[in-house]
This record gives C-alpha cells, structure tokens and sequence, in this order.
C-alpha cells in the first residue's frame, strides 16, 4: 500500500466547489431524505397555486360563457309587443300600416317591421290547389321584419313596398319550408295555396334565420295576410321587430311606442336588451376577488410552511452542515443548497397546484357542458410562482444555515 | 505566505504562537499560545483530559476555527488570516477528517457518503466512483459499498468516514477521538488501519484519551488547562517536532 504523494504543497489553495448537478443531486437527496415531511410541506402552496389556477381558469371560462351569449346581435335589437291586443276581446292590430316608416325616423334604428303569425284551424299549405296540406307557420310580416331580421335570401326577391301596398299575394318560403313544399327553384315561377289562395313565390331564404319561424315557414305580406284573414287572434298578437344600431337600443326602445303610436303609446310595450351578461359579471368579478384573497392567505400560508420546515431541517441538519464545511463547503455552497431545496418544494408544489387548478376547471366545465378557458400562460407561471415563493421561503433558513460555524455545528 | 523551495519542502502543519481566547466576559483562555510543527509523514498523538483545550487545537489545525491570535499554515499556505473561500479549498484539498460521531449521512450508502467529499473538492463525476470505490478497498470495505450506514457496525462507519477523508489525497488526516465510539475490538482494528495508513506516508493527528490509541504515535503531544505540558517522541523513528511555549 503505497501512500499516494500528497497534491499542491506550496501552492496556492484553488477554489472548493459546488457544481450545478451536484447541487441539483444534493438538493434533491435531502428532500427525499424525509418525503413525507416535503409532501406535507408543499400542500399549502399545492393549495394555494391551485385555486389561484382554478379561479382564473374558472372566471376566464364563465367570461367566455357570458361572451357568447352577449352577442352584438342581441344587444342591438328592440321587440314591440302590442299589449292592447293580447287583452282585447276581437283580434285587433294596433299598429298603423305605416309603421315601418315611423319607427325608421327614430334616430338610431336601422330597420323596423311588424309581423305576426297567421292562425289557421287547420294545416292550409299546399303545393296545389287542393293538394294535401301541411302546416307550415305563415307569418304575415312587412318588408322591414325581413330586413331587421337580417334575412338572407338563398335565391329570388324579399317582399317589397310596393307588394306590401297593393297587398299582393305573393310568398317567401323558409328553406325548410320550400323542401317540404317540394319547390327547388323559382324558374318556373312556382306557387302554393294558403287557406285555398294562391300565393307565387319570390324568394327563398337561407337556412340561417334568427327569427325560427322564417326557416320553417312561409312569409306573406303583413297587407295581403290582414286583407285576406283580419288581424291578428288575440293569442297571437302582432309585434314589432326594430334593428337599431350598437348602443341605440335602450333609447330608442322609450321613443318607439310614441313614435309609433302617438294616440295611445300606452298599448305598445317596448323591451331593449336587457344586460345581464354585466350584472353576472360584476357577481363572478367581486367573488373572484373573495377568492383571490383566500388563494393568497393559502400561499402565504404554505410559504410560511416551506420557511418552517426548511429552518427545522437547517437545525436538525447541523451535523451534517458541519461535515459538508469540513469537506470543504463554503458558507454560500449550504446556503445555496437549502434554497435549492426550498426553491424545489415550491416549485414541485406549484406544478402540483396547477395540475389540480386545471382539473377543477374542467370538473365544473364539464359538469356545465361549458367550452373550457383557460390561458396557458397561467398554467406554465404557476410553478414558477411556486418555485419564487419557494425560493423567497428559503432565504431567512439559508442565511441561518450559511451563518453555522462549522465547529459548533459538529457538535450539535 | 511562505513559497519554501522544492527541496526544502513546508511542514504540513506550522502554529506560530497560535492561541485562542473566548472573548465576551469574563474572556476564556480555551488554548495558550503555541508553536509547533508537524512534518509530512508524523503521525501525532494529542492526548489530555476533557475540557483541556485539545478540541480547540484541532479546530484550528483543520481551519474549522479561526485563532484569536498567532498565525496558522497548512502546506505552506497561510490560512489563519485567509479568506473563507481559501479557508475551504484547502480543508477540501489538504485535510481529511475523521471524526467520533462518524457524521455519516443516514440515508446515504458507504459509496455515496465517500464520494460527498468528492463533490466540494470538484473530482471529476466520472472519476468519482472508481476512486471511492478504490479508498474503500483500502480500508477494507469495498464488499459493503452499497450498504447503509444503519447495516454496518460501529467499526465499519468509522473505516467508511476514514476512507471518505482519504478519498481527495489529502496531506493531513485529523482523527478527532476516532474510537470513542467503538469497542476494544473494532478500536484494534481501526488502530490497525491507521497505522497501516501512517506506514505508507500519510501524516495523521489524532486526539485521542484512549492510550491504546496513542502508543501507536511516533509523537505524543500532552496538553492540559490550555497548555502543552510534555511533547515527546516515542516508538520507532522519533518525534522529529519542535515545540516552543510561548
């Protein structure tokens, strides 16, 4: 056994240290050292990161919810019922036959129209005269419905003015409605028969209507529908379809049942857009914060935790703090390894925390059949998150431990 | 710091009028100031009652404390005053320690706790298993490389802590009461291994009050109350140490 020659006498002493994978390495060793003690550590900040996760993903998915149903579309359409002639005893139809007109001098309407659906006892609707009938809705409408409705014509012409003047009997089939019917094109000018009256038909719609009864259905002129079956039943009375531009609709929606009907505005009841979509969000906005603040005790609570169970393990690892000085530690070498160690709790307990984050979100997205939200930003800073509280935990336990003198600390 | 020629090599250990006080009051003289020198392959003894001030002495042999006065030097080097970041390159580098209470980590195998001393003295990683693997061999162990210290007996933690102090090459290997937790049997064995080890070159101090232990030393320094009361050469070969109270 020969007594290898004994290195650098003489010289100068080079740097002792501490390599990023073996601080890795060491880091890692001791927090498997006692891995129920760092599982029960990291729960606070598992807790914490999660519902931070959860409440975002779950407040930017019912945003998204509300988003939906708060379409531009909604926001910008105004309906006139006619009060009088729901209570009236004989069908009635208190909307003059300018009524389009009236309501498109309101400043702030795109376009108006009155409609109602025609009542028929039994299925009148045949391609010929009498052939077997279905019953199609007939919704007796003038110009202005097709246009505030935004219907879209798959081919032919709308109901014009001048059709709706001379109370023509002319129809505009739904999509639906013209496969029913069997009517494919308008060629051949084809017609049907509506109550035994012969309609021909101009136009076909898209199948893509927002009033649903246009689709299924068959469109006459409001003129020709009260000329040849009267007004309105009572069951159905008539409204009003305005269109008005972003914004107009609450002021427009006070003005129109004057405008409309100056001698008694009373009959008319006009409803804007009601804006639910804010008042939900102003409840989820002040909850989200209830439970932002909750999240935030939770952290600071599991970074008190980390700071604990790292400053319990800087005194009972003393020792070994001691030995790891002797062989040649420097005091940033233990101080920095006891922050990696916190660093990593934080880190593990964070990637946790976003885990369980996404899972509560989609628990409860599934659970309302909602399109899950959440943006992956949040997602990826959550362990990061957890690992600065970590690393913020561990500075007061590292400094404690970088400040043992070696000699004391053997003998603990 | 002192740069001695290549023939006239440095002793591995000087103390010059190195003493240490524990300030705040009243002041505690715990070491009287001393010189001494420790030449490459002695192997020392420091024997004295508890208390006597012996601990202190090899704190500030092995840089693990700072003298209040006095100047120390390892290898050359003058350390008593360097910085901290010197202070621990050469306790990587020069010193090996062998300590009582073994400090060996629980949850780590013989290997592993062998090759953390490789980690601060920046081995090679690739390097680092075969040259544990081959200080373990050397004292005898190498069969329970992957055993906890928990599976191993008293004697064999404490030839697993001396092969983790050989493990770097060091200078000098300080043994602080290396049998004071061991019996009279793994005591013999583990006098055997040190006295194998001075034999092949290694200078050793090592405080001890076991006298089993200390008539293996070529040199036995006495140290009682903070001071050196006798320093003598005993066995083959002879002291060859000066000692200077001052």
């Amino acid at each position: 056994m020969r007594w290898p020659r004994s290195r650098r006498a003489g010289q100068a002493a080079a740097t002792s240290r501490f390599r990023l994978r073996d601080l890795a390495g060491e880091s890692l060793a001791g927090l498997l050292q006692r891995p129920g003690r760092s599982a029960l550590t990291v729960v606070g900040t598992v807790l914490g990161i999660g519902s931070f996760v959860a409440i975002v993903g779950l407040s930017q998915t019912t945003s998204g919810q509300i988003g939906r149903q708060f379409s531009a579309l909604d926001a910008t359409q105004v309906t006139v019922a006619d009060t009088a002639a729901s209570h009236a005893s004989v069908p009635t139809l208190d909307f003059p036959a300018s009524a389009d007109q009236l309501a498109d001098r309101i400043h702030g309407v795109v376009a108006a129209g009155v409609w109602w659906l025609v009542q028929f006892s039994r299925p009148g609707t045949s391609a010929l005269p009498g052939g077997s009938k279905i019953g199609l809705p007939v919704t007796a409408a003038t110009p202005g419905v097709l246009t505030a409705s935004g219907a879209r014509l798959q081919s032919g012409v709308l109901v014009n003015q001048f059709q709706q003047r001379s109370r023509q009997q002319v129809a505009v089939l739904g999509s639906l409605a013209a496969r029913e019917l069997g009517i494919t094109g308008l060629q051949n000018q084809p017609a049907i028969f509506i109550g035994g009256q012969p309609f021909t038909v101009i136009g076909i719609l898209h199948s893509d209507q927002r009033l649903q009864q246009l689709n299924f259905g068959v469109t006459v002129p409001a003129s020709t529908a009260l000329r040849l079956w009267g007004p309105p039943a009572t069951d159905s009375p008539a409204q009003m379809l305005v269109h008005t531009r972003l914004g107009a609709a609450k002021v427009v929606a006070r003005q129109l049942p004057v405008a409309v009907l100056p001698t008694n505005p009373a009959a008319l009841t006009a409803t804007a857009p009601s804006s639910p979509a804010q008042f939900q969000h102003s409840v989820t906005k002040s909850l989200n914060t209830l439970f932002l603040a909750l999240a935030g005790v939770a952290l600071v609570v599991g970074a008190i935790g980390i700071a604990n169970t790292t400053l319990v393990a800087v005194l009972e690892r003393a020792p070994e703090i001691g030995l790891r000085r002797a062989l040649g530690a420097r005091p940033r070498h233990i101080g920095v390894q006891f922050l990696a160690e916190s660093t990593a709790l934080g880190l593990f307990g964070g990637l946790l925390g976003a885990c369980l984050g996404v899972a509560t979100t989609l628990a409860v997205t599934i659970y309302h059949q909602w399109t899950a939200l959440l943006d992956p930003r949040v997602v990826l800073a959550a362990p990061l998150a957890g690992g600065l509280i970590g690393l913020l935990a561990g500075l007061y336990p590292a400094l404690r431990a970088s400040a043992l003198e070696p000699a004391d600390a053997l003998r603990r | 710091m002192s740069t001695a020629p290549l023939s006239m090599a440095p002793p591995v250990v000087r103390l010059s009028s190195v003493g240490y006080t524990y300030h705040g009051p009243p002041p505690v003289v715990a070491l009287q100031p001393l010189s001494l020198e420790i030449s490459r392959g002695e192997h020392v003894a420091i024997v004295g009652p508890s208390g006597s001030g012996k601990s202190t002495l090899l704190n500030l042999i092995g840089l693990l404390d700072r003298p209040t006065e006095g100047q120390v030097e390892i290898d050359g080097l003058d350390v008593g005053a360097a910085s901290e970041r010197e202070r621990a390159a050469v306790r990587a580098g020069h010193i090996g320690f062998v300590f009582q209470a073994f400090h060996l980590l629980p949850h780590r195998t013989a290997i592993e706790n062998v090759m953390l001393a490789q980690v601060y003295a920046d081995q090679p990683r690739r390097q680092r298993y075969s040259a544990a693997m081959t200080v373990l061999a050397q004292v005898g162990l190498d069969h329970r490389a992957g055993a906890l210290p928990s599976a191993l007996s008293g004697g064999e933690r404490q030839r697993v802590a001396v092969a983790r102090a050989l493990v770097n090459r060091p200078s000098l290997l300080l043994c602080d009461e290396p049998t004071g937790n061991l019996d009279t049997t793994t005591t013999a064995e583990l006098t055997g291994l040190l006295a194998g080890l001075h034999q092949a070159g290694a200078t050793l101090v090592v405080i001890t009050h076991n006298p089993a232990v200390a008539v293996h030393a070529q040199r036995t320094i006495e140290i009682r109350d903070g001071q050196v009361q006798a320093d003598t050469a005993a066995g083959p070969g002879g002291g060859s140490g000066a000692l200077a109270p001052v």
